[in-house]
């Protein structure tokens, strides 16, 4: 058992690195937003080998299932012209590459002082270990302020956003559904007798 | 039959055996469920339906898959090939891969997994790559319109869907879909989850026909305006995987409701004849009643404009459930805690 | 709707819309109205227009007298006709040609015939393979109009007292 968990670790773990890179060398970004979702879906199994299934479960729920549709969406939308993109190639090389090793750097300082290997290392699973449960437990009591933060931070970003992107137009035309169903017959026919008064 | 068991080869192929056993009744009926959709909307429109293929048309099926699997496989030469093969085979995919967590009986699945329901939720909402993928390695207008519309859909109804199930799971404290089921056990079919949590029930079924596709939200195929929407161009073969997986998931979706709101496997009644009836077939026939009322209801209703689907979605499903997700929060507080667990 | 309990019962709980699937719910159960086709076929009036025919006297003289009425009166030109003198010195068609391609079934050329030649039978299901097949010579139409002599008599007959 322990072999094939080594063995599916290697291999899961060799197509997220190339779909990785594949992010960034190719050349149409739907390939670029596709190869993204193969890396989402071979980190999620690798969750999923850790016998963490809600967070595996999680990423493909929220990345897969919900970011990347919308990713792609737009992605398909645009009409981007490759040239135009590489003209400034080598224009911002330099600014890029100083960002990366500033980014390496911070990661190395952060790995030299973090007490990675002091930490032991987790016992065996127990079998029946319910993944779900266990966060919920810890998020809801010992997180539960974080937790709660976090959640007040994206609504604010949810209002923000439709705030930014909300503008009225009064000189549109619109339908008010609520209002076309609400109708009744007695509000819109009125039945007149054309008899008239008897002679 | 112990060295058997303990045999390392032998729990791939077992599960291998429980794939073909679950597949192989999914696929014919998904045939018959094909020959079932004429029939009733035909009855429907006072007509017959197709009555010439076999006894009664009931060989219609094979007769359409004949042709289908014999018809020529056209790709568009200005089309992505390789996307525009592959698109039909990443919709049929994630509708079988869901079926991994559907539980027949207690405990009676392929997988009966700790997080089923949400993985049920997780690869139910992967079919839509193959549409996206569909509309926009065609390089038709059509096609790409019919891809946008799914892809707004689908996202703006999963929301909603999760949101259901979310109420199903503060009922049930458990995502196990098995244990979901046994949670709802007791006195038949007031006990079943349908009726606390009607609103759930109401939103997670309209989510589900707008989630698969169909009538009145089939907007994505638009036959009146956009000819067949993603799969105009599509022939033969990869015309069949994504017919396939869109009547797979209309049994998925049916069967899931069953699970999750009509007391899976539990007879409507307590009593005695009802209880004779074993479970398999407790569930089959809840799950082929909600797949008459998705026939029902294409046969019914016509198309929703495009706006309205969206605003039906975002403003109307989101809200109730989000309401009523309170209000079983607020419920599970009070003494009625003890009627709805 | 004046009540906003009851409009809110009626949009939540879904009621029109299941007044809707009532209704067809109830017709799931009704008669059906398909014709089996080749087993049944639904009835036909004598006046039916189908494919077209020329007719005889008893005595097997051909009616048509080579009037050019019809071709006339046909407003999809679909009749062409050449007469000449017969040896008996009575004027006959020595060509009468229907395109069945072009014919609309209208019915003219039966109603504009003086001799009740040229008719249109209750025959339907013809068909060709080819465009030169629908183009019915003098020959074929009084084959057709010997075939069918009986029943174009009948329903001549049943017809004629509302001529």
């Amino acid at each position: 058992m322990m072999l094939t968990t080594t063995i599916l670790f290697y291999v899961f773990s060799a197509i997220l690195l190339v779909s990785a890179l594949l992010v960034i060398t190719a050349r149409n970004p739907v390939y670029s937003a596709l190869y993204l979702v193969l890396a989402f879906f071979n980190a999620a199994a690798l969750f999923l080998l850790l016998g963490a299934e809600f967070l595996g479960l999680i990423l493909i729920l929220v990345y897969v299932g919900a970011v990347m549709v919308l990713f792609l969406f737009v992605v398909m939308m645009l009409d981007i012209n490759l040239e135009r993109l590489k003209e400034g190639f080598l224009r911002y090389l330099p600014l890029g590459l100083a960002i990366a090793i500033v980014g390496v750097l911070e990661m190395v300082a952060v790995f030299w002082t973090a007490p990675i290997g002091r930490v032991p290392a987790p016992g065996p699973i127990p079998a029946n270990a319910d993944n779900t449960r266990a966060l919920g437990e810890l998020l809801y009591t010992h997180y539960l302020y974080p937790f709660e933060i976090a959640a007040v931070i994206l609504l604010v970003a949810i209002i923000a956003a439709i705030a930014l992107t909300l503008r009225r137009r009064p000189d549109t035309k619109s339908q008010a559904v609520g209002k076309q169903v609400a109708v009744a017959v007695r509000e819109r026919l009125r039945m007149v007798d054309l008899r008239g008064p008897k002679p | 039959m112990h060295d058997l068991v303990n045999a390392a080869w032998w729990p791939p192929v077992w599960a291998l055996i429980k794939i073909i056993i679950v597949l192989i009744p999914l696929l014919l009926g998904v045939a018959y469920l094909t020959l079932a959709e004429r029939k009733v909307i035909g009855y429907i429109q006072i007509r017959l339906g197709p009555n010439r293929v076999g006894f009664r048309g009931m060989l219609q099926p094979i007769a359409d898959a004949l042709k289908l699997l014999f018809k020529e496989v056209l790709i568009p030469s200005t089309a992505n090939r390789f996307l525009f093969l592959a698109a039909p085979v990443l919709a049929f995919v994630p509708a079988m891969l869901v079926w991994a967590a559907v539980p027949f009986g207690p405990g009676v699945a392929i997988s009966n997994m700790n997080a089923g329901l949400l993985y049920v939720l997780a690869i139910a909402g992967l079919g839509v790559y193959g549409i996206i993928i569909a509309g926009w390695a065609s390089n038709s207008k059509y096609a790409f319109l019919g891809a946008m519309r799914a892809a707004a859909q689908l996202v703006a109804y999963e929301i909603a869907m999760g949101f259901a199930l979310v109420g199903v799971l503060m009922l049930a404290q458990t995502l196990n879909l098995s244990k979901i089921v046994e949670a709802q056990a007791g006195g038949g079919f007031w006990s079943w989850y349908w009726l606390p949590l009607f609103p759930f029930f109401l939103v997670y079924f309209i989510s589900g026909v707008a989630e698969t596709n169909r009538a009145p939200f089939d907007v994505a195929e638009g036959e009146s305006e956009i000819v067949a929407g993603f799969h105009v161009e599509y022939s033969g073969m990869g015309f069949a995987l994504f017919f396939l997986a869109e009547y797979a998931n209309m049994i998925f979706i049916s069967i899931l409701t069953t699970v999750l709101f009509l007391g899976g496997w539990y007879p409507p009644f307590n009593v005695a004849p009802f209880t004779w009836v074993p479970g398999l077939i407790w569930l089959l026939l809840k799950t082929a009643f909600l797949l008459y009322v998705f026939l029902w209801i294409r046969a019914t209703f016509p198309r929703y404009r495009y706006d309205q689907i969206m605003r039906l979605g975002w403003k109307v499903f989101i809200p109730i459930t989000i309401a009523w997700i309170v209000v079983v929060g607020i419920a599970l507080e009070t003494p009625l805690r003890a009627i709805l667990r | 709707m004046a009540n906003p309990v009851k409009r809110w019962f009626q949009s939540f709980f879904l009621l029109e819309m299941l007044r809707g699937m009532r209704l067809t719910g109830r017709y799931f159960f009704a008669r059906k109205f398909t014709v089996q086709y080749p087993e049944e076929t639904t009835p036909q009036s004598p006046r039916f227009r189908g494919l077209h025919a020329l007719r005889r006297y008893e005595n097997g003289e051909e009616r048509c007298i080579a009037c050019k009425l019809c071709e006339a009166v046909c407003p999809a030109l679909a009749i062409t006709i050449e007469s000449e003198e017969r040896s008996d010195g009575t004027r006959r068609t020595s060509r009468y040609d229907i395109d069945l391609s072009k014919c609309i079934f209208c019915g003219l050329c039966e109603e504009s015939c003086p001799v009740d030649s040229i008719v249109e039978s209750r025959v339907l299901s013809y068909h060709a393979e080819t465009r030169s097949e629908l183009l019915y010579d003098k020959i074929r139409l009084l084959g057709n109009g010997d075939r069918l002599e009986g029943e174009l008599a009948r329903d001549r007959q049943a017809d004629s007292s509302y001529r």
